[in-house]
């Protein structure tokens, strides 16, 4: 395996869970919604794929779990904001906190096990074309699931009825409703996929990055998937543009300091952020193609009147 | 007055040298990380278990995990003085000043602080261990190991307790190969699973086929594991996490010290002290020596038993620093000063030391 | 079908403005004591221990002023951003921007002593939060860069920023290496407040200082109006004449400079030094401190109080029950939801109905 092949493979494990997690969101947030809580869910999403894969010995298993509990999680969240409407940022730092503490409680008893890990794929011949070979097929299912993911997203937003009904959700929710359309139905549903995305997400942390339940290992990767999703201003090709955007300054910035530049490692590690800035500036200086894709009543709340 | 009386007669009981009974005795300690981290926290906390067990009922123990450096410690600490904590260990660099300016309004609890330096009042301790020395040991096991003559280093922050470690182990590594190279990446970070694989993946992307680390998750062993080549644990036993791949894991065993130290303040015989203590006291210790030919076995338990019988110090001389010019000449072991505040690399690391 | 429905009340309620922290209170105890019972304790000492133990001694009192001030501080200046609908939701690096910026003096400059270095301080403080707070505003106003995003990523580059100052430049030099400035002198040290029972410090009293004037401000005041104006209705606002750009700059650097005044207060007064990391998060707590606190001043400062006691409690009652850290946290995140789903009673009525057919209306209030 070449050394170029390998740091790709790399990147793209580094880049699928925050790909995963921020379609879930992205989707979230066309419906109007936003959900801070990404974090929290993901969390719980690792410790509940762990915990079911080690019990079932199944990752698979592990990962439908994990699916389940992080939708279910989420439902915490849609409960207070869409029908009890409180304030979105509120709650949904609210359920990170949760979120932290809950999965630490569940997994006490998991520390310091080694989990089982999902396998990759391997097709005899396939795999082993040179460069490409383990990069297109031989990497875990989980990439294969976030690519097409990310596809079948942007299929259902911008080529489907409902697609088309929860972006007008999340564009003018008062004259959605006036079309009969149930805001918060459409806003439920979408929440729960964020949630479900997350839970899988926190999931390919715990089954395949490091398959190992420590408290807190999502390390701060539910946030970088939120900014991903404003950073792509709410297009999904262009949040998986960003996921291995990042992913690649990540980890180009350790192999920068393998080779041994000598360079401050806090200026290295802040790169990524500097550059996020940076390309964000560069995008949201055309100003009428991003606002045309920010969904106009994000972070609004909705209740029909009578 | 009955719990005097009866501290009195324990005193004397084992003055006298009988095993007996201690008035009960309350000792709390203080974590900066989650004790579910499976590293420093995690071994400290071990450390209190094994004090449990050795002393039984007549121990009674507290605990707070996750306690953030700076305005929260000395909250905590100060809770824990008027709890009725007989002595209070601190665990982290960052305790320390809280720790200090606690005891000076607590005179009658005894205070420990890990890995510090300052005791400005009488019933302040400070301990570490010499890890370092068994630094020493993995880096002669991975020069004869490796194949490509090159090692990888997960470093968190370049603190002296970090540099020291990685000259220890260019130092052991070269003792075997003279022409050993050591790749040093910082992550910044002591415990962020994903990111401390990232740097595993990195390093054996770079051509690395041993791997260590000065972080505290199981991490970088899975990437070894899953990518074939050898790699060290840290802090606890890594061995469930790699099977065929842990050398051996530099062990921080914090029950002796503990015993010791609680036990003391039974008996009323605590007293101030600085302790650095390493193989020879139990505080460093070695999983057991897999995944290696005998040959190389054998060797690692022989420098092993050297250091611990104080035959051989890791930084004995000749020493030449990183820009060649020299730190230490034949025969000179170096001084606890400069080991304490180390800040240079040896010759041989592939890195320029963050400043 | 039958569904739960809010109706919106044609007023707020006063009776469920006054009654909602009772009821989200009243839930979370009940809520607190199943969980513990759940975990085999006595839920009846274990909510002793979390809301009352705390209280009950001086220290503990001077402590939770201590814990609170931060939150206090960040939480009213963050509540201008959010009345004027301007996201900043990077409190906690304008927080170390101004710890930063306020430490120059006793640090670089340990020789200088006189009575005047703390007030410069403070100052310096200020305007490191607030030069660090305009940077988001800024690129919002000249690029439309969305602010919720740059105001975040900017708190990563404040902390590697401070870590490599510690571990760099600003290394003490007398401290064996060890990541950590010099400890500040006697001139640069935050006085406490009634140094005979405890160590809070006048971080408090900025914190209520600064929670009535922005009271003032927000309430009796025109800025209070076109902060309030322009958050609900860009468009009304700029038809009355006032500018939202102008605003922008306005509200995020309240925000950081208040950020700035907490993070150099927490440094001078309860650290003396600077460290690798100073706030274990206070300005993201901040952000759900103003919330519970409605965007009110003054409610903050009892929402800030709230939170900061439940720290308190949670340690004590780790402690005491040996309740784990993870438990005191789930604990604290259902206060919070309690407490957010119970202010949903003051602007509307819960109705239990059929569907039918239905009349459109969007609400907005506060951060829409």
């Amino acid at each position: 395996m070449g050394t170029l092949e390998a740091v790709l493979l790399t990147i793209a494990t580094a880049a699928t869970p925050l790909l995963i997690a921020a379609v879930g969101e992205l989707v979230v947030e066309r419906s109007g919604v936003l959900n801070l809580g990404v974090e929290g869910m993901m969390v719980m999403g690792a410790v509940t794929g762990f915990a079911i894969a080690l019990m079932t010995g199944s990752a698979w298993l592990g990962l439908i779990a994990a699916i389940i509990v992080g939708a279910l999680f989420s439902l915490l969240f849609g409960f207070l904001t869409l029908t009890l409407v409180t304030n979105q940022v509120a709650t949904g730092l609210a359920l990170t906190l949760l979120g932290l503490g809950f999965s630490g409680m569940l997994g006490e008893g998991f520390v310091g096990q080694p989990g089982v890990k999902l396998a990759s794929v391997y097709i005899p011949g396939l795999s082993d074309i040179p460069l490409v070979g383990k990069l297109i097929f031989g990497q875990d299912p989980v990439f294969y699931i976030s690519i097409a993911l990310t596809a079948a997203v942007v299929y259902f937003l911008f080529k489907t009825r409902a697609g088309l009904t929860l972006r007008s959700v999340g564009d003018n929710h008062g004259s959605a409703h006036a079309l009969g359309i149930s805001v918060i139905g459409i806003r439920y549903m979408a929440v729960m996929f964020g949630g479900g995305c997350a839970g899988l997400s926190g999931a390919y942390l715990s089954l395949v990055y490091t398959p190992q339940w420590t408290e807190n290992m999502t390390a701060g990767r539910g946030w970088i998937a939120l900014a991903l999703v404003v950073f792509a201003s709410w297009r999904p090709w262009r949040v998986l543009a960003g996921a291995y955007l990042f992913g690649a300054v990540t980890i180009g910035q350790l192999h920068a300091q393998a080779l041994g530049f000598g360079i401050p490692s806090q200026l290295l590690s802040s790169l990524p952020y500097v550059a996020t800035i940076i390309v964000l500036v560069l995008i949201s200086r055309n100003k009428r193609l991003t606002m045309m894709n920010t969904p106009a009543s994000l972070g609004r709340p909705f209740v029909p009147d009578r | 007055m009955k719990k005097t009386l009866l501290a009195l007669t324990a005193a004397t009981l084992v003055s006298f040298g009988a095993t007996a009974a201690y008035a009960k005795t309350k000792a709390c300690f203080i974590y900066v990380g989650p004790i579910g981290d499976f590293g420093w926290s995690y071994q400290h906390h071990q450390g209190l278990l094994d004090a449990e067990k050795a002393m039984g009922d007549e121990l009674e123990t507290a605990y707070l995990e996750s306690v953030p450096e700076g305005a929260d410690a000395e909250r905590a600490i100060e809770r824990f003085a008027r709890s009725g904590c007989n002595i209070i260990f601190t665990t982290s660099f960052g305790y320390m000043d809280a720790t200090n300016k606690v005891a000076r309004r607590f005179p009658k609890v005894k205070f420990e602080h890990a890995t510090g330096y300052k005791r400005e009042h009488d019933n302040v301790s400070t301990y570490g261990s010499r890890f370092y020395e068994g630094r020493y040991v993995q880096g002669e096991i991975a020069a004869s190991i490796s194949k490509t003559g090159v090692a990888g280093y997960i470093a968190s922050f370049p603190i002296p307790e970090v540099v020291r470690g990685i000259n220890s182990f260019i130092l052991g590594a070269q003792s075997v190969n003279p022409d050993f190279k050591l790749k040093v990446v910082w992550v910044n970070t002591w415990f962020d699973p994903g990111k401390e694989a990232d740097a595993a993946k990195a390093l054996i992307d770079q051509g690395v086929d041993v791997i260590t680390q000065h972080t505290d998750s199981t991490g970088p062993m899975q990437v070894a594991a899953e990518r074939g080549i050898k790699a060290f644990g840290q802090a606890s036993d890594m061995i469930n996490f790699g099977k065929e791949t842990q050398l051996t894991s530099i062990v921080d065993d914090w029950g002796p010290y503990y015993i010791e130290r609680i036990e003391a303040v039974a008996k009323g015989s605590w007293d101030q002290k600085d302790t650095w203590a390493g193989m020879k006291e139990g505080h460093v210790v070695m999983a057991e020596y897999t995944n290696m030919p005998d040959d190389v076995k054998a060797t690692a338990a022989a420098t092993e038993a050297k250091i611990k019988s104080g035959e051989f110090h890791p930084f004995s001389g000749p020493i030449t620093k990183q820009d060649g010019s020299e730190w230490l000449k034949e025969g000179e072991t170096a001084d606890i000063g400069t080991m304490l505040g180390m800040n240079f690399y040896v010759k041989g690391v592939d890195d320029t030391l963050p400043q | 079908m039958m569904r739960i429905e809010l109706v919106k009340r044609p007023q707020h309620s006063v009776l469920f403005s006054a009654l909602s922290p009772f009821i989200a209170f009243g839930l979370t105890l009940v809520a607190g004591a199943i969980l513990f019972a759940i975990l085999g304790k006595n839920p009846a000492s274990a909510l002793y221990f979390y809301f009352i133990d705390p209280l009950t001694e001086v220290w503990s009192l001077h402590e939770l002023a201590i814990k609170a001030a931060p939150l206090i501080l960040i939480a009213v200046g963050l509540s201008v951003c959010f009345l004027s609908n301007n996201w900043n939701i990077g409190a906690e690096g304008q927080f170390v921007m101004g710890a930063v910026a306020g430490s120059i003096l006793p640090v670089l400059f340990p020789e200088f002593q006189s009575w005047i270095v703390l007030p410069l301080m403070m100052l310096m403080g200020i305007a490191g939060g607030a030069a660090y707070g305009a940077i988001p505003a800024w690129l919002k106003v000249r690029f439309s860069t969305n602010e919720i995003l740059s105001s975040l990523m900017l708190v990563y580059v404040a902390q590697l920023f401070l870590d490599w100052l510690v571990r760099g430049p600003w290394r003490n030099p007398e401290g064996y290496n060890f990541p950590e400035t010099r400890n500040f002198h006697d001139y640069a040290v935050l006085p406490e407040i009634l140094s005979s029972s405890g160590r809070a410090h006048w971080g408090f009293l900025f914190a209520l200082i600064a929670a009535v004037v922005l009271w003032f401000l927000l309430s009796r005041t025109l800025k209070g109006f076109e902060i309030k104006l322009l958050g609900q209705s860009p468009r009304a606002g700029r038809f009355a004449g006032f500018s939202s750009s102008k605003m922008v700059f306005f509200a995020f650097m309240t925000a950081g400079g208040l950020a700035g005044l907490a993070g150099i207060s927490e440094v001078a007064g309860a650290i003396g030094q600077l460290r690798p990391v100073i706030s274990p998060g206070y300005g993201f707590t901040a952000i759900i401190v103003a919330f519970l606190g409605r965007l009110n001043p003054l409610g903050i400062v009892a929402a800030g109080l709230v939170l900061a006691l439940s720290y308190l409690g949670g340690e004590a009652a780790q402690i005491s029950i040996g309740v784990s850290d993870k438990t005191a946290r789930v604990f604290q995140g259902m206060l919070l939801f309690f407490v957010l789903a119970s202010d949903a009673l003051i602007h509307y009525q819960i109705r239990i109905t059929r569907p039918q057919t239905e009349r459109t209306g969007e609400v907005s209030h506060g951060n829409a």
